[in-house]
């Protein structure tokens, strides 16, 4: 059996440990509410953003828009966007198998966030080249306008034909205890990406008049809509990184108070074992002088 | 008399729906008063002025770029902006545009950038627009 005193020292040292998980996971609970709130305020937004797109795409049929029409695919893009930091349970590695099963020879990738960086970098390639096209950085408090950046350098390199589609990959907010992973195609924007499977009847049962041209709308419009969903994916992980980190925290901290319970109760036991053997050792001795 | 149900949907939430008799917005190719049963409509809007008309009540809204949708009964309103005139504040917003323009007028800026203090610019005037002209009727 184990001495007291190495016993108190491991007491000790999970108890510390306790503290800090018990800390990060209330820090991650403050920032899982606010990014909680930035991810669902913008729903109702897309929500729009969709049914307006909706209702201009099928008047579009003839435009053959670029972002609208399908291409021969070459090479595939695929954004992923996983987090800076780990300790959030399986979010990332979640994200990161999906991801690996589906891995093709014409894919090339643009990471947000450190972990998917990493992740993309190790990735093995026939040529022996890096598949990452580039990264980017994530930030807690991420404006729309940086995460414009994002889409122009991805909508950039689909306009120069060097790529010829865009996936984006990200964990889907669903509630505090659970994440999806969500991998989706974003570019070319397909009538059923803008419509996510539900059929736009009553949207484009009426004909809608456009001002200025159709075409213009569409100008503005799409590459709005690209720039949006980045984002919106972009707070979709933020939310779920925070909330995985959170759940990750305290199950940590609940492990380590058992541990410490588990801990004293070892300890207990050895003290009260040194105390009985000394009280035998004294009675001996004392027999043995008399 | 039928009515128009209204949205106005930013990308901080849903901030504005009721019922009303009639709406102004500042569309691309300039400002356009709608009415129920107009026709099936898609526009962009500018960033300036939206007046809102129930009855005797009158609400006006600064409202950055967006898109509107406008139906024979609903009027949706998809914009980066949309302030109500009370939550303007004058100086803060004055103050904001002699920065922009000044900005605008020296310095050098990159592509990315003019574009984003223009838009800015755009929005900062609407807002003052609204205030102003709200306190001189």
């Amino acid at each position: 059996m184990a001495s007291t005193r190495e016993i108190r020292r491991r007491i000790r040292s999970v108890k510390n440990t306790a503290q800090i998980t018990k800390a990060m996971q209330m820090v991650a609970a403050s920032k899982m509410r606010r990014a909680q709130l930035r991810a669902l305020e913008g729903r109702a937004y897309h929500k729009l953003l969709e049914e307006i797109a909706q209702s201009l795409v099928p008047q579009a049929g003839q435009l053959r828009h670029p972002l609208l029409n399908p291409r021969p695919v070459r090479r595939r893009a695929v954004l992923v966007i996983a987090t800076d930091k780990g300790l959030c349970g399986s979010l990332n590695t979640n994200l990161f198998r999906e991801l690996f099963r589906r891995h093709g020879p014409d894919r090339i990738y643009v990471s947000v966030g450190r972990k998917a960086r990493s992740f993309l970098a190790s990735l093995p390639s026939p040529t022996g080249a890096t598949l990452l096209a580039a990264d980017f950085e994530l930030r807690d408090n991420l404006t729309f306008r940086e995460s414009k950046r994002i889409s122009r350098f991805l909508l950039d390199k689909f306009s120069s034909g060097e790529i010829d589609a865009i996936d984006i990959a990200h964990s889907h907010f669903v509630n505090a205890l659970v994440q999806t992973t969500e991998i989706r195609p974003l570019v070319p924007l397909a009538p059923e990406s803008l419509s996510q499977g539900q059929p736009a009847a009553a949207a484009s049962a009426v004909p809608d008049n456009f001002e200025p041209s159709p075409e213009e709308l569409l100008d503005a419009l799409l590459p709005f809509f690209v720039d949006w969903n980045i984002y919106q994916a972009i707070l979709d992980g933020l939310a779920s990184e925070h909330s995985a980190r959170m759940i990750a925290m305290k199950n940590a901290t609940e492990n380590a108070k058992q541990l410490v319970g588990d801990l004293t109760l070892e300890y207990n036991k050895a003290r009260q074992e040194g105390i009985t053997r000394e009280i035998l050792e004294i009675a001996t001795a004392q027999i043995a002088l008399e | 008399m039928s009515q128009l149900q209204v949205h106005i949907v930013t990308p901080e939430g849903v901030r504005f729906a009721q019922d009303a008799d009639m709406v102004t917005l500042p569309g691309e190719e300039g400002e356009m008063g709608v009415f129920p049963n107009h026709e099936p409509l898609i526009t962009r809007i500018v960033p300036g002025e939206l007046v809102v008309q129930t009855g005797e009540e009158r609400k006006v809204l600064a409202v950055g770029e967006g898109f509107a949708r406008i139906s024979a009964e609903r009027v949706v309103l998809l914009s980066d902006m949309a302030l109500y005139e009370e939550e303007i504040e004058e100086a803060k917003v004055a103050e904001a545009v002699e920065r922009a323009q000044q900005a605008l007028r020296q310095k050098e800026l990159g592509e990315e950038e003019q574009a984003a203090t223009a838009a800015l610019l755009a929005r900062s005037l609407a807002q003052l627009k609204v205030k102003r002209r709200h306190r001189a009727a």
